[in-house]
């Protein structure tokens, strides 16, 4: 039986050699061979990972849904959905040009747009790097969702949506990281660290959101006159939880995929980004353990997000150690920032603005500070510099992009409407059809705050906060 | 005939239904509902904001009886609904004025 096994196999085997080549191997052929197969593993683990920062739209819409109302639940995941379509198309149409075309400049690309770099029959790498910074570009654009649910027209955050993924992102992408294709950046000039995206993906969808929530205001019921906080509480924490999960699933092709190649270093990317994750779940936690009494689920989940974007500029130029330490101030530092824009009156429902803005910053720059090859002014100066650019590009033009649309299509429900619920009024349709979702004065299933026709009237009239009792 | 609308915490439901049963009451609507009276609610928190819930959870009970029933319905309810600590509830007697079996039409006595 072995006998014949054997003389099976090298029959297959000499039968293989003659069929995969006229020629016997030479070295030459060898070393092209095995660089082909390692072009080849380089595009498998870009694309898986590519998917895998795709399935994190799914764990914003969970996380987004689940920290809202269920009167609003189909018009988030109607945003979300768009915010990936009309992103991919955006971005294929303009945006990757923008971002990775050629740049004389340094400040943006002007090559490469509807995916021009391709022709059938020809190199294929192009196809696969635009998968990969579409899901990165589409992340950008639907941070901002969250921060404005529950009160914005649908119109206008399509016409928002489409250009955050067609001009706002792309233009500062291309500032550093325009040399992974064909263009080039100042910012990465200058030496800036920003491995998988701290500051060009999440601090432009968070300062996005600022600009956006900043524009629209908070929502009604949400604070009282003098200013105290009165919560809208999430109608799904489950929901909110799951999608906490599969963002950490996605950040394991988020950040280890950034190398767009299959190589050794995804291992330690891999271990800083779950560390990192981790810790600042716990840090979190004790946080709101302490300042609360109780240890609070909402702002652990939004600590373990923390964790996952502070770590994702610097996950492949520090220790693991360095990892847990910067994934653990991101836990404490989105906590207090939560509540301080809270306190100022800016109304995010998902913590958005903290989680991806200020965390992302914070990220940006502990990539200088926690620098494996060590640290300096100049290293530190370069992040920061990145850090304010990025502020300066998105915010005003976000700001300005809001106000336009407010002026024009219009930016905000009515109050009628915010109270009926977004899904019937939008949507014409009830996420929850079983279900009464729709309460009087938009507060969830105690507490019975509601607002009387008259206060709605006059909330209306006055676009001011009016007194809860 | 009368109507006996009892408000009760939640979890006395099936010893109540168990009770007027063995007392021979075979019909009975519930709904669920909200309130307080003396027993306020308590303080919750969200994302560290906190807020106070006024409403607790109850079940009501409604029961149409014989007149001639009413003093022990109203007794057996009261005993197997009651915990001693705040919050158990009332129990409220109306009168009826009619009653109408929907399937045949029967009326009055016949229909309850």
């Amino acid at each position: 039986m072995k006998i014949f096994i054997i003389s099976g196999l090298l029959v297959l085997i000499s039968g293989v050699r003659t069929w995969a080549g006229d020629e016997a191997p030479t070295v030459l052929t060898n070393k092209e061979a095995i660089a082909l197969v390692q072009t080849h593993a380089d595009y498998v683990w870009t694309l898986v990972a590519a998917a895998l920062v795709f399935f994190m739209q799914a764990g914003f819409a969970m996380v987004e849904a689940g920290f809202t109302r269920a009167k609003n639940a189909i018009n988030i995941m109607m945003k979300n959905l768009m915010d990936f379509s009309m992103g991919s198309l955006a971005f294929f149409a303009v945006g990757f040009g923008l971002m990775f075309g050629v740049s004389k400049t340094g400040w943006f690309g002007t090559s490469g747009f509807f995916l021009s770099d391709f022709s059938p029959g020809g190199d294929p790498w192009v196809l696969a790097f635009w998968m990969f910074q579409v899901v990165f570009a589409a992340t950008a654009a639907t941070i901002v969702s969250g921060a404005m649910a529950e009160r914005t027209k649908f119109v206008g955050y399509l016409l928002y949506s489409v250009c955050i993924s067609a001009l706002i992102y792309p233009v500062f992408g291309s500032w550093a990281w325009g040399s992974l294709y064909k263009g080039s950046g100042w910012l990465e000039g200058l030496g800036f660290i920003d491995f998988a995206g701290s500051t060009v993906v999440h601090s432009v969808g968070g300062w996005a959101a600022l600009a956006g929530t900043i524009v629209l205001g908070p929502r009604l019921g949400k604070y009282t006159k003098d200013g105290k906080v009165k919560p809208i509480l999430g109608h799904n924490m489950p929901l909110a939880a799951l999608g906490v999960f599969i963002l950490w699933l996605g950040w394991f092709g988020f950040n280890p995929g950034s190398t767009t190649a299959a190589n050794k270093d995804i291992a330690m990317i891999f271990v800083n980004t779950n560390l990192a994750a981790a810790a600042g779940a716990v840090l979190a936690m004790f946080t709101s353990w302490t300042k609360f009494g109780k240890p609070e689920v909402g702002m652990s989940l939004n600590g373990g997000l923390a964790g996952l974007v502070a770590i994702t500029s610097p996950c492949a130029t520090v220790t693991p150690a360095s990892a847990i330490v910067i994934g653990a101030a991101a836990g404490v530092i989105v906590v207090l920032s939560v509540l301080f824009f809270e306190k100022i009156r800016v109304d995010d429902p998902v913590g958005a603005i903290s989680v991806h803005g200020v965390c992302g910053a914070w990220g940006t720059l502990a990539a200088g500070v926690f620098n494996i090859g060590g640290t300096s002014a100049k290293i530190i100066g370069v992040q920061l510099l990145g850090i304010g650019a990025c502020f300066l590009w998105v915010f005003p033009m976000a700001f300005l992009l809001f106000k336009a649309i407010d002026i024009t299509v219009g930016l905000r429900v009515s109050a009628e409407e915010e109270l009926e619920g977004l899904d019937v009024v939008e949507h014409g349709g009830s996420a929850y059809p079983d279900f009464e979702v729709s309460h009087a004065g938009g507060m969830g299933a105690f507490g019975g705050n509601g607002l009387s026709n008259t206060e709605i009237a006059a909330e209306k009239m006055l676009r001011k906060p009016v007194e809860q009792t | 005939m009368n109507k006996i609308e009892a408000i009760i915490k939640p979890f006395k439901l099936d010893d109540v239904k168990d009770a007027l049963n063995n007392i021979g009451v075979n019909g009975m609507t519930i709904n669920e509902v909200k309130g307080f009276g003396r027993q306020r609610g308590h303080k919750e928190m969200y994302r560290g904001a906190e807020y106070q819930i006024d409403f607790v959870p109850k079940i009501k009970i409604d029961v149409v009886v014989d007149s001639s029933q009413v003093n022990q319905v109203v007794e057996t309810i009261s005993r197997s609904a009651n915990t001693g600590k705040i919050g158990d509830g009332k129990i409220f007697v109306l009168p009826v004025a009619e009653a109408i079996r929907i399937r045949t039409g029967e009326r009055d006595e016949n229909a309850i």
